[in-house]
């Protein structure tokens, strides 16, 4: 047993060195040099200022902003401490919230995403339906017509990469960016 | 629906194949063909006085003990003392001592229980020189020991199992290391931070501050993957979008989880020189992993009945990314349950009762359909010394494998084996209810409540680190159990399997007769899966219906908690 603790304690020690501060540090190295917006948090700025992460969601409360989904982090949408609600099917309290978000969105049945807060609490995205039941609240507004919002939405639309099955996503940030470039 | 499922037959294709290729390169690897970096090899046996010779089983097991009884300490030590570490941009003090333990004991043991939250608990020191070297150690640990369990079964009057630290090393140099810089490039290609900074404060459009946590993320979550610890830089781990952006990074992800795991059955194959026999075993475990995939599937599918008329038919994305879609989250919640890796790219706690149940249940089998890196291979090679026995016992003649004969000995050790996840979960997880610890820790009543305490004590016996994460595990009462049952977890199974190596390594190969049950081949694989459902489901049965499956039933009829 202790002949056994000096060649722990060496290869604990190589490898600290190797894989704990050698491998991350080269990675590093590489990365901000090969793909250095992406390593950095893939940062949106307008006007020079940082507004957000075209990763990371934000909260939007206005009417002539896209909203994004609910978030479960507290304040929402905080990116310091991300969170999901963690309520099971069963639970009450998820189907009070469930219903009183459907209630202030109207009547009818909505997607799912728009009522339920995501696993992060900063889900960047929103479904392309959630989003377009939102184009007339926010081209009424702007004062704009719904075309425009439309096509601001477009053009913040994705799919996933080939092969990979999925609804597109809308980008709230980078769709709000887009109506508010139009506006000018 | 059709996507789905062409999507996951894709998929599982493409898997097998990666599996095949990886698990010629290990055979390569672990006979001592691979030479690249023979002189680095050198370099760190001289650097720690290491002999390279083979040894008996005992000198295996203390050699893995020790070492990882060191890293224990030194990882606990780095936590403790994060606040006078370099490397620290956001100024955090020492982890406290009970959360300390527990978080060193998890990532020693390859289960990566995350009792902290990563961005407001750890410093990049931490996460760097702490956490990820003891991903690739641990991960390292669980490969070392199975391939000696592999060259056990396949050595004929052998008296030694390999060297335990010619196994880490070259598991290190020739496997986690490069597969890790390769999955980390993809990683930062889709958008997956890699900086030292803490992060930056954006002005949002509205006029509001966001700060934004980031940091050395790729490096980590590459390791993570690929080694099965699942122990995220960020609280919700994979399904924060700077861990997980995209689509087609959640799929490299699941690949890197299950890569290795599947290779394990056709390394086997080829150390054995009978490629038949990895094949059964590997036919066994994706059996299993189709009809659990499935059924998931079809739970989440589902959506949540309760919800009807609020929201429209289909999937409850509580708890669920946008961005991954049905079919990849419930691909995600599969692998890495199945594989002991306990990332989750979905709360698994707002997951349908039945699709919940999944990730349970995976876990209650021991992982071993596909399973941790190492730890999903030697837990197999239990059932199969199980089934083996079994088989002999329905034919009438003596229990054989690869030529082998399966005696007392062995016997007594698998059957220690089979007490360990009822002894880490059920005696555990009751213990908690009989002191009185349980109540206060559970987010939600009624038999969702059960399920969260019982998921927390498979995982840490599993060794898997997911959570239904509503349950508040940082008590000391929790930290100290669930600590108990990762330590009973990995030990309990490594100790016993490396034993029953050492044992088999001695024996001679008996040639084939007529009266030798084959264990390749159908038969054998449908007797296999049989066994491993009837002695793993059977156990927990009792406890799932009092949770998931009465959860799912008062669903049904409108009841909540």
């Amino acid at each position: 047993m202790i002949s056994q603790l000096r060649p722990a304690l060496a290869m604990l020690g190589a490898f600290t060195l190797v894989l704990g501060i050698a491998y991350p540090l080269a990675i590093t190295g590489i990365a901000q040099v090969a793909m250095p917006w992406q390593a950095n948090g893939s940062l949106v700025e307008r006007n020079g200022a940082v507004v957000g992460s075209s990763l990371i969601g934000q909260s939007f409360q206005r009417p002539e902003y896209l909203h994004p989904r609910p978030s479960a982090t507290d304040p929402a949408y905080d990116a310091g401490a991300s969170a999901g609600s963690n309520l099971g099917p069963s639970s009450a309290v998820l189907l009070e919230q469930v219903r009183g978000r459907a209630r202030a969105l109207g009547p009818e049945a909505v997607p799912s995403g728009m009522v339920t807060s995501s696993a992060s609490g900063l889900d960047p995205h929103v479904t392309l339906d959630a989003a377009l039941r939102q184009a007339d609240r926010i081209a009424a507004a702007r004062g704009i017509p719904v075309s425009d919002v439309h096509a601001a939405i477009a053009g913040a639309t994705s799919r996933p990469a080939i092969g990979i099955p999925g609804a597109p996503l809308v980008n709230v940030l980078a769709a709000n960016l887009a109506l508010d470039a139009a506006r000018r | 629906m059709a996507a789905d499922l062409t999507f996951y037959a894709a998929f599982l294709a493409g898997l097998t194949l990666m599996g095949a290729v990886l698990g010629s390169w290990m055979a390569w690897v672990f006979t001592g063909r691979a030479s690249l970096l023979a002189p680095v090899e050198r370099a760190f046996y001289r650097a720690a006085g290491i002999s390279p010779a083979g040894q008996r089983w005992t000198a295996y097991a203390t050699a893995v003990l020790v070492f990882n009884a060191a890293g224990f300490v030194v990882l606990y030590l780095v936590l403790r003392l994060q606040g006078v570490l370099p490397i620290n941009p956001q100024d955090f003090g020492g982890v406290e001592a009970g959360q300390a333990f527990n978080t060193a004991i998890s990532f020693v043991t390859n289960t990566n229980w995350q009792g902290y939250g990563g961005e407001t608990t750890l410093s990049h020191f931490s996460q760097m020189a702490g956490l990820t070297v003891q991903n690739f150690l641990s991960a390292g640990t669980g490969m070392a020991v199975a391939v000696a369990v592999v060259r056990g079964l396949a050595a004929r009057s052998a008296a030694d199992i390999g060297n335990f630290w010619v196994d880490l090393t070259r598991t290190i140099l020739y496997l986690l290391l490069p597969g890790s810089i390769f999955i980390s490039l993809l990683m930062v290609w889709q958008g997956v931070p890699q900086t030292l900074a803490a992060g930056v404060t954006a002005t949002t459009i509205e006029g509001g501050q966001q700060f934004i946590a980031q940091g050395p993320v790729a490096s980590q979550v590459a390791i993570k993957m690929l080694g099965t610890n699942g122990g995220g830089f960020f609280n919700v781990n994979a399904a924060h979008p700077y861990e997980n952006p995209t689509a087609l990074a959640n799929l490299i992800q699941v690949y890197a989880i299950l890569v290795i795991p599947v290779a394990f059955p056709f390394f086997f194959g080829r150390m054995v020189g009978d490629r038949r026999q990895g094949w059964a075993i590997f036919a066994a475990m994706s059996a299993l992993f189709v009809a659990v995939l499935l059924w998931a599937y079809v739970a989440e599918a589902a959506g949540n009945p309760l919800h009807a008329g609020l929201v429209e038919p289909g999937v409850s994305m509580e708890g669920k990314e946008t961005r991954f879609g049905l079919a990849q989250t419930v691909l995600f919640a599969v692998a890495t349950t199945v594989a002991s890796c306990g990332a989750v790219n979905a709360m698994h706690d707002s997951l349908m009762a039945l699709g919940g149940m999944i990730p349970l249940f995976n876990m209650l089998l021991g992982e071993i359909i596909y399973g941790g890196v190492g730890a999903g291979f030697y837990g197999m090679v239990l059932y199969v010394v199980l089934t083996v026995f079994i088989a002999g016992l329905m034919v009438g003649r003596s229990p054989e494998w690869l030529g082998k004969k399966i005696e007392a000995r062995e016997m007594k050790l698998a059957a220690l084996t089979l007490l360990v996840m009822p002894l880490g979960v059920l005696v555990l997880a009751s213990a908690s209810i009989l002191t009185g610890n349980a109540t206060g820790s559970v987010q939600d009543p009624g038999p969702h409540g059960l399920t969260e305490l019982v998921y927390a004590y498979t995982s840490g016996t599993a060794n898997n680190g997911s959570a239904f994460a509503g349950f508040g595990a940082n008590t000391t009462w929790h930290n100290t159990m669930i600590g108990v049952a990762m330590m009973l977890g990995r030990w309990g199974y490594i100790i016993p399997v490396l034993a029953i190596a050492g044992g088999l390594a001695a024996k001679t190969r008996a040639p084939e007769t007529a009266g030798t049950f084959p264990t390749h081949g159908a038969a054998f694989t449908v007797l296999l899966v049989v066994t491993i459902l009837i002695v793993g489901a059977l156990t927990f049965l009792p406890v799932l219906a009092l949770g998931p499956i009465a959860e799912h039933v008062s669903v049904a009829v409108g009841r909540t908690f």
